[in-house]
């Protein structure tokens, strides 16, 4: 069988601004994969380039051994929670709703299985009950744990979450381990993007080191060492921000 | 609703209500003035008579004219609510003024070939191509230059606005043809309708709602979250093409109803007076069509009514003041209810305080008030009261008297206060939620003991009981439960906690 996420020589350049570099990294099926590095080292870039929604400037990505466009249906996605507006006249429940969008069809409406569906969904992540609050009166674990609920009513094979436990309450926190625990369990294969280094080696089996370019992979016993850490946050890669930046330039004074 | 979506908002309203007083003033100089030549700008009072005609829509010409006019407000008033929460209102404005050009030269070109230069078919399709070039520029505008997208908008509607009035003007120069009342696009004139125009608007209309009611959900998605959107495989650039061809359908049908300056409102003020009301999209996207149609209908009939005033302005007069009412009166997010609840809470938080200070002054002498007091604490004289919090002698007074008619203290004549015994409780709660802070923020957060007092101050009076609860048993250690600790810093100092 296909490794669920294959990535080979990627590169991709945000705004003609290289900020990823020659990727290449095959993640096995049933991990839990964090991804982890400093600010500005390309991590969310790197989940949206596998989703396709920035452009490549190189490079090929394969899911279960085929294109993303092919194999979306088994891609579960939970993006940044500010990526959205929380003041939007929706309940927790047409968001989780959402998620569904692909199953229930162009210009069909959703129907009353839909929405068991989505309450399941919901109850995963133990807030069933505010299923009819409006979002904006939800708390950001609770509006975190939403966007999760929308990616798990999917149903899907391989998720990519950006940031889940940022800011987010213990309660919450507990949660989200639980249902990636369970998600494993059942075979899935989660990848996320983790900021607090002092959880890494107690929730995640795997660990993707980045900052511009892959600096280490492998299994977090063996890879997720001071050394390895050393090299991810420390010491300022000074030719490869000059490279950057003279590919800005380049483009600028196009 | 975003900050800036509320203030355009706002300033269409301010402008709407501009208009109207002004065609108030002229309405009345000129019925003075009793003159009736060409240039009389007077409204006749409409009789009983015609009042009735407009109101049973007797007329078939005025029946059609209203149907029509109120499904272009239905129309408007859905796919504003799109364009609104997708956060391109102002795109709307830009495209109706990049109609004017089309019409212009769809006119000029028509009549140079010897066609009817007046069909509302051939200015309705001029204004569509040119509408669409101005959607091409402010695409290539933004996504090929380093230009913003506000910059963008303001270029367009400017230029191809100027461009339009240019070739109006050369089009009024011409030999053949009759150019007069091409600027009826301009603010709107239902009068020149003609049952035909109005089954057109009529039909374009149901399709640009049937084209909402089949891409809600697509709609729904693409406004809330653009990229879960295109993670899912939708086509969100093309999702946003569609979006921009509706609203360019409306603006087109709505040209000769309400005019392409005002066109922009009809689908604003609709949709942002409907998010006031409720939470649910399709509630609002329902709603803004009612209010939509309702502004339409009676704007239309005001105009069939008065047909010197020009229609637009007064649907954008009718659909302002639905605005107003609801930014006002909204039951949660109105302006009044907003205000209601800030001050029900300054006033609770100023109780508080005074409760708090009444304790701490009591404890520093050594005889804190008790849960179980059954009468009257010891008194407290205003004038210790006073250097205890920022307050003025004023403020503090008043915050008195709101206490003394809760029956939680009550002013002596020898100007000192004594807390009743249901007083005594609400401070001993009171003071207790905000040591268990001050001691939660010391202990967990590093605050230096000497700040901890402003920075419990600010959130003590939002803690719910779970939060409490919480509290307590992150900080059992320190203090035994439904027991008062001491303070954590000085309290003989009043400077500190002010």
């Amino acid at each position: 069988m296909p490794d669920p996420l294959s990535i080979h020589d990627l590169t991709v350049a945000y705004h003609s601004r290289p900020v990823l570099w020659d990727i290449s990294v095959d993640v096995p099926a049933g991990q839990l994969v964090a991804i982890v590095g400093p600010n500005g080292a390309g991590k969310s870039t790197l989940i949206k380039a596998v989703m396709d929604l920035v452009p490549r400037a190189s490079g090929r990505v394969l899911i279960f051994g085929k294109p993303y466009k092919q194999n979306r249906r088994r891609v579960g996605y939970v993006p940044q929670r500010e990526s959205v507006d929380w003041d939007f006249p929706v309940n927790a429940l047409d968001v989780v709703t959402m998620g569904l969008y692909g199953k229930i069809g162009w210009c069909w409406p959703v129907t009353r299985k839909h929405r068991k569906t989505a309450m399941d969904a919901l109850a995963r992540v133990g807030i069933a009950h505010l299923a009819h609050r409006q979002i904006s009166h939800l708390s950001g674990g609770q509006q975190q744990r939403t966007f999760l609920a929308r990616a798990l009513a999917q149903d899907a094979d391989l998720y990519l979450m950006d940031e889940p436990f940022a800011a987010v309450d213990a309660a919450t926190e507990r949660v989200i381990v639980q249902v990636l625990t369970e998600l494993k369990d059942a075979g899935k294969t989660i990848l996320v993007i983790h900021h607090d280094l002092q959880t890494v080696a107690e929730y995640f089996d795997h660990v993707i080191l980045l900052n511009m370019r892959i600096v280490a992979v492998g299994p977090t016993q063996t890879t997720f060492t001071q050394e390895n850490l050393q090299k991810t946050y420390g010491g300022k890669l000074t030719l490869l921000d000059q490279a950057t930046e003279a590919m800005r330039r380049a483009e600028r004074s196009r | 609703m975003s900050r800036s979506q509320e203030r355009s908002a706002t300033k269409i309203a301010i402008a709407a209500l501009f208009v109207l007083l002004t065609l108030m003033v002229t309405s009345q100089s000129a019925r003075a003035g009793e003159s009736s030549s060409i240039t009389d700008r007077s409204v006749d009072w409409p009789t009983w008579e015609q009042w009735r005609r407009v109101l049973l829509v007797e007329d078939y010409n005025t029946r059609l004219v209203l149907a029509g006019t109120t499904l272009l407000g239905f129309a408007a008033g859905a796919v504003g609510s799109f364009t609104l929460l997708r956060k391109r209102s102002l795109m709307g404005d830009a495209l109706s003024h990049a109609t004017l050009p089309g019409i212009g030269l769809a006119f000029v070109l028509a009549t140079l070939t010897g066609g009817d230069g007046k069909s509302l078919a051939v200015l309705l399709a001029g204004a569509t191509l040119s509408a669409l070039c101005g959607l091409a520029v402010i695409l290539v505008i933004r996504n090929a230059t380093r230009i913003k997208e506000d910059a963008a908008l303001g270029i367009v509607l400017s230029v191809f606005f100027g461009a339009g009035v240019a070739v109006l003007g050369v089009a009024q120069q011409m030999r053949t043809g009759h150019a007069a009342g091409l600027e009826g696009f301009i603010y709107g004139k239902t009068a020149s309708m003609v049952p035909l125009d109005a089954q057109l608007i009529g039909l374009a209309a149901a399709v640009v709602t049937i084209g909402c009611l089949l891409l809600f959900k697509e709609f729904k998605l693409l406004c809330f979250d653009e990229s879960f959107a295109a993670s899912r495989g939708y086509p969100v650039v093309a999702l946003d093409v569609a979006l921009m061809v509706l609203v360019v359908a409306v603006m087109i049908i709505g040209l000769q109803a309400v005019g392409l300056i005002l066109m922009i409102a009809l689908m604003v003020v609709p949709a942002c007076a409907a998010r006031f009301w409720t939470e649910r999209m399709a509630v609002m996207t329902i709603a803004a069509a009612g209010i939509g149609a309702a502004s339409c209908f009676a704007g239309a009939a005001m105009s069939a009514l008065l047909p010197r005033l020009p229609s637009g302005a007064m649907i954008v007069v009718v659909a302002t003041i639905v605005f107003v009412l609801s930014m006002l009166f909204a039951p949660a997010r109105g302006l009044i209810a907003r205000a209601v609840r800030r001050m029900r809470l300054e006033s609770k938080v100023r109780r508080q305080h005074l409760l708090r200070a009444m304790y701490e002054r009591l404890e520093a002498r050594g005889t804190p008030p008790r849960p179980d007091q059954r009468d009257e604490s010891l008194p407290v004289p205003f004038d210790e009261l006073l250097p205890v919090r920022s307050w003025t002698a004023k403020e503090l007074r008043s915050c008195i008297r709101r206490a003394e008619r809760q029956e939680l203290l009550r002013l002596a004549s020898d100007d000192s206060v004594r807390l009743s015994p249901a007083g005594c409780r609400e401070a001993i709660k009171d003071v207790h939620h905000h040591r268990l802070w001050e001691l939660y923020l010391i202990k967990y957060a590093d605050v230096a003991p000497s700040q901890v007092d402003r920075d419990a101050d600010a959130i003590e009076h939002v803690l719910d009981a779970g939060m409490i609860a919480e509290l307590e048993s992150l900080v059992q250690e320190q203090v035994a439960r439904r027991r008062i600790a001491p303070s954590p810093h000085d309290l003989a100092d009043p400077e500190q906690s002010a």
